[in-house]
């Protein structure tokens, strides 16, 4: 090979790169690769996360466009006599005909509309999942507060697009939703019954929802969604990625690999090892079987009626609510079901401003990009376990009814359980989340004074048996002690030269007592430092 | 990034920053060790092993090769109808197994060789990057606002207040007329959801047999679902319709019966209540026959159709509304009249 290489005269610049110097020439690609082909990628399996959320997105989008081009929008009304035999002879939706016939007419049509619905199921996941190891690690802090909100508002957006997408297929399963969010807009005050027509078309069903669902699902919310996305990604190249705390990575460096080839190799196969994933998931498990279901009829209904796992929350808020209703003046306040209707999008909010809260505490105004060992940061990571719990609560609460078939409970019981354990299991859950933090920042402190237990016994000459502890390696102890330990913040000249009380500020004093909560006595364990190391490990030896 | 341009930024380091207002405790306990030295893999320095994990990554993406062309075989030769049985998945379309997996394996094995490759054959060397302030430079924040104030000076917007508040104006005007274009979105509500089908002599009719109901087809411990006389499946309205309209009818002992009005209502025990749940609008569908509650599957509202459909338990917020009904001259039962409240959920004006 060599050898005719070099008897051959100097090669002219091959095509691609012939192709490079033109794009360059139109676009500057070379200065924009020169910053990003070799930047460098921070790895660890929990940054994985997000890939699956973006790439299961990918796959979505992909197998949503496919399902277009056979779907039809309509709720326009036709007699069923297509290959399914049991439902011949039904009245129903085209909009349900045409996915009976995706289903069982075209080849393929079930795989790629069951990719498309697992991946739904799996995006609105991944999200859910990335967002909590963003939140627990503290990867919001400034300067990505913005790229918090903005994968905020996707997941948001998500869980309606998901909504409006199960509800496309015209089923009885998903007209049960949509008729649920018909009554969720009746119980508005005042504009209720108008938002209710305006967005029907008339009266429920009408023939306009399932059109009108279709162009919000597939233009409306996957375009701003498209933008979010590239936008989130973007502050991910611009900001470089967080990294874990450990030797040699500091907050003003980036340590991993290349993007070309390393981070190009790894996360681009996981692009594809994330498709044939959901690919086999879609072969092998049944999602969605519209065709049991039967087409939606506004008085026929099935038991066991679930929303996909996303929206279960919200369906929880709506079963455990009380009925309670007020009627005066000639009004009706259906607060049984407005109530949850407007706690549903608070909950999720109540997640979506923590970085603000946070910031706004510590009033740390400083880039963090070293991650946080979540036990480091006791409250913050027993808020997020509190927030998981009441998320957990809710989704038992929207399957009650499962909960008390599968498990032989009394349905009635399950409410009441979630009715109170809303209020009372959270907080439970946060006091015992920030005693386990303390606990690990404890065994930590122990760790770096007294070196690790090795499990091996020692007798000693006079007959004592001591457990013999190793020393941590360098490495460990710079990781263990590594984090900063703010002090609480307080409210200076609270007391003037004179001893005499001044007026302070509300939201100071505020600020003050929840400082004290994150960063006070009860709020962390002082880490060790070098001398107190130096004088235990000088003793023992 | 244009950050590159901004060399030698002072970011905080762990040690010694302390640029927020955030007082830290004590001095770092232990110093930064610095970057690991690079641990070698056993494909850097055994010359097989890379030649082992080069057919790996090849085996891989030959098997994705060989199952893209299982899955034009699969979509060309298994007949779309054909059921199958698999362990452990039980019956399953046989079409969409082999698309399914082929695919599957196709996507699954190019990702598994290139990452594969990633790890066992490119680089392993960590590279530490330095990091630019995201902030712009004191001299470049000035620069801007000073670009910026002669920007604004230029436009003269501050100056000409007259500008200024009308074209605020008729920015704020001009979306209006976006917002009435969506006025025809949807009729006004009007009373449309005061009124049913239901009224004076519309016979009931069995949704099953489509026949008139006799009160001797009632009987005690059953739920029968029924419609009003002249609504057919094929009526172009028949979903607004039924969705309002839609009612059950149970036959009680009337002595059971806890309601002197419900016991009016219905004719010898028999009483006809909306199927349409009052929370969110969910069609009832439980009966237990022994305690006479319905109870709906959507959020578990439960009725006690024996006390004038009272709620019990559950979202709901007020019984169901009862139709008044009796018997013709045929001996049908037929309704009195229209709902006298509306039925289904709450809306602000119901009153």
């Amino acid at each position: 090979m060599s050898t005719t290489d070099n008897a051959k005269p100097v090669r002219k610049d091959p095509a691609a790169l012939k192709a490079a110097d033109w794009a360059d020439g139109r676009l500057g690609i070379y200065g924009l690769a020169k910053a990003n082909l070799r930047k460098i990628f921070p790895d660890h399996w929990s940054f994985m996360l997000g890939e699956i959320a973006m790439f299961s997105f990918i796959i979505v989008i992909l197998t949503g466009v496919y399902l277009t081009l056979f779907f039809n929008p309509s709720m326009g009304e036709v007699v069923y006599d297509g290959e399914y035999v049991p439902l011949q002879g039904v009245h129903m939706s085209e909009a349900y005909k045409s996915t009976l016939d995706i289903s069982f007419e075209v080849r393929g049509g079930l795989l790629i509309r069951q990719i498309h619905h697992w991946g739904a199921i799996v995006f609105v996941a991944a999200l859910v999942v990335h967002m909590m190891r963003v939140f627990f690690t503290g990867a919001f802090r400034k300067p990505r507060e913005i790229n918090w909100l903005v994968g905020w508002t996707l997941l948001f957006l998500a869980m309606f697009e998901g909504f409006l997408g199960y509800s496309l297929p015209d089923d009885l399963l998903s007209g049960t939703g949509v008729r649920f969010m018909e009554g969720a807009i009746l119980s508005t005050p005042l504009i209720g019954t108008y938002l209710s027509f305006f967005l029907y078309g008339g009266e429920f069903p009408g023939t306009d929802i399932i059109p009108r669902f279709y162009s919000i699902h597939i233009l409306l919310l996957p375009g701003i969604m498209v933008g979010l996305f590239v936008v989130h990604l973007f502050l991910v190249i611009y900001h470089k990625h967080t990294q874990y705390p450990g030797p040699g990575r500091t907050n003003s460096n980036v340590v991993g690999q290349p993007f070309m080839p390393v981070y190009m190799a790894k996360a681009g196969g996981f692009m594809f090892i994330v498709f044939g994933v959901i690919s086999i998931m879609a072969a092998i498990a049944t999602v969605n079987p519209i065709w049991a279901y039967g087409p939606y009829r506004p008085d026929h209904v099935s038991t066991d009626a679930q929303p996909d796992w996303y929206m279960g929350f919200a369906e929880g808020l709506i079963r455990v609510m009380p009925g309670w209703e007020i009627n005066a003046w000639g009004h009706t306040l259906a607060l049984g079901v407005f109530i949850p209707a407007m706690v549903f999008p608070l909950v999720l909010l109540a997640i979506g401003v923590y970085p603000f809260i946070e910031s706004w505490i510590t009033g740390d105004k400083r880039e963090h990009h070293l991650l946080d060992r979540p036990r480091n940061v006791p409250v913050r990571t027993g808020l997020g376990a509190a927030w998981i719990s009441l998320y957990i609560l809710l989704l038992i609460g929207g399957g009650n009814d499962l909960f008390a078939t599968h498990f032989h409970l009394s349905i009635n019981a399950i409410t009441w359980f979630i009715r109170i354990g809303i209020f009372v299991v959270p907080v439970l859950v946060f006091m015992a989340t920030k005693r386990i933090c303390l606990g690990l920042q404890r065994r930590d402190r122990d760790k770096v004074l007294h070196g690790r237990e090795t499990g091996v016994i020692k007798r000693l000459p006079h007959g004592e048996f001591i457990e013999v502890h190793e020393p941590l390696s360098q490495d460990r102890l710079y990781v263990l002690t590594q984090h900063e330990q703010p002090k609480p913040f307080k409210v200076e000249g609270a007391v003037d030269e004179n001893g005499v009380a001044r007026k302070v500020k509300l939201t100071d004093k505020l600020r003050a007592r929840l400082s004290r909560g994150y960063f006070g006595e009860g709020g962390q364990i002082p880490k060790p430092t070098a001398e107190e190391h130096a004088e235990i490990t000088s003793g023992h030896h | 990034m244009s950050s590159d341009d901004i060399k030698g930024g002072n970011l905080p380091d762990r040690p010694t920053g302390h640029s927020g207002e955030v007082e830290e405790t004590g001095t770092p306990s232990f110093p930064d060790p610095g970057l690991p030295p690079h641990q070698p893999r056993r494909q850097d320095i055994d010359e097989d092993a890379a030649a082992r994990s080069e057919r790996a990554i090849a085996f891989m993406f030959t098997l994705s090769m060989l199952a893209t062309i299982g899955f034009i075989a699969s979509f060309v030769v298994i007949d779309r109808t054909t059921i199958v049985h698999i362990w452990p998945f039980g019956h399953v379309n046989a079409l969409n197994f082999a698309l399914g997996l082929t695919l599957g394996v196709a996507l699954f094995t190019i990702g598994a060789g290139a990452v594969h490759w990633a790890r066992t054959l490119m680089s392993g060397h960590e590279i530490p990057q330095e990091r630019h302030p995201i902030a712009a430079s004191p001299e470049l924040r000035q620069q801007v606002l000073a670009d910026f104030a002669e920007g604004a000076k230029d436009s003269v917007l501050g100056r000409r207040k007259l500008i200024r508040n009308t074209m605020f104006g008729a920015l704020a005007l001009v979306p209006l007329s976006g917002v009435v274009l969506l006025r025809d979105l949807g009729p006004l509500p009007e009373d449309k959801l005061r009124h049913t089908l239901w009224g004076k002599g519309k016979q009931l009719i069995n949704q099953n047999t489509g026949l008139p109901i006799k009160p001797s087809d009632v009987t005690v411990g059953s739920l029968v679902f029924a419609v009003p006389e002249g609504l057919e499946e094929e009526d172009h309205d028949f979903l607004e319709q039924i969705a309002k309209a839609a009612l059950m009818i149970v036959r009680l002992n009337p002595d059971d019966i806890k309601d002197k009005r419900e016991r009016d209502w219905g004719y010898e025990g028999i009483v006809a209540f909306s199927k349409i749940c009052t929370h969110v609008g969910c069609p009832i569908s439980l009966y237990e026959s022994q305690t006479h509650h319905v109870l709906c599957p959507c959020h578990q509202s439960t009725f006690d159709l024996a006390d004038g459909a009272r709620v019990i338990f559950g979202p709901a917020g007020h019984p169901l509304p009862q139709l008044r009904i009796s018997v013709n001259e045929e001996g049908n039962l037929q309704a009195l009249g229209d709902f006298d409240e509306p039925v289904g959920p709450s809306f602000w004006e119901r009153g």
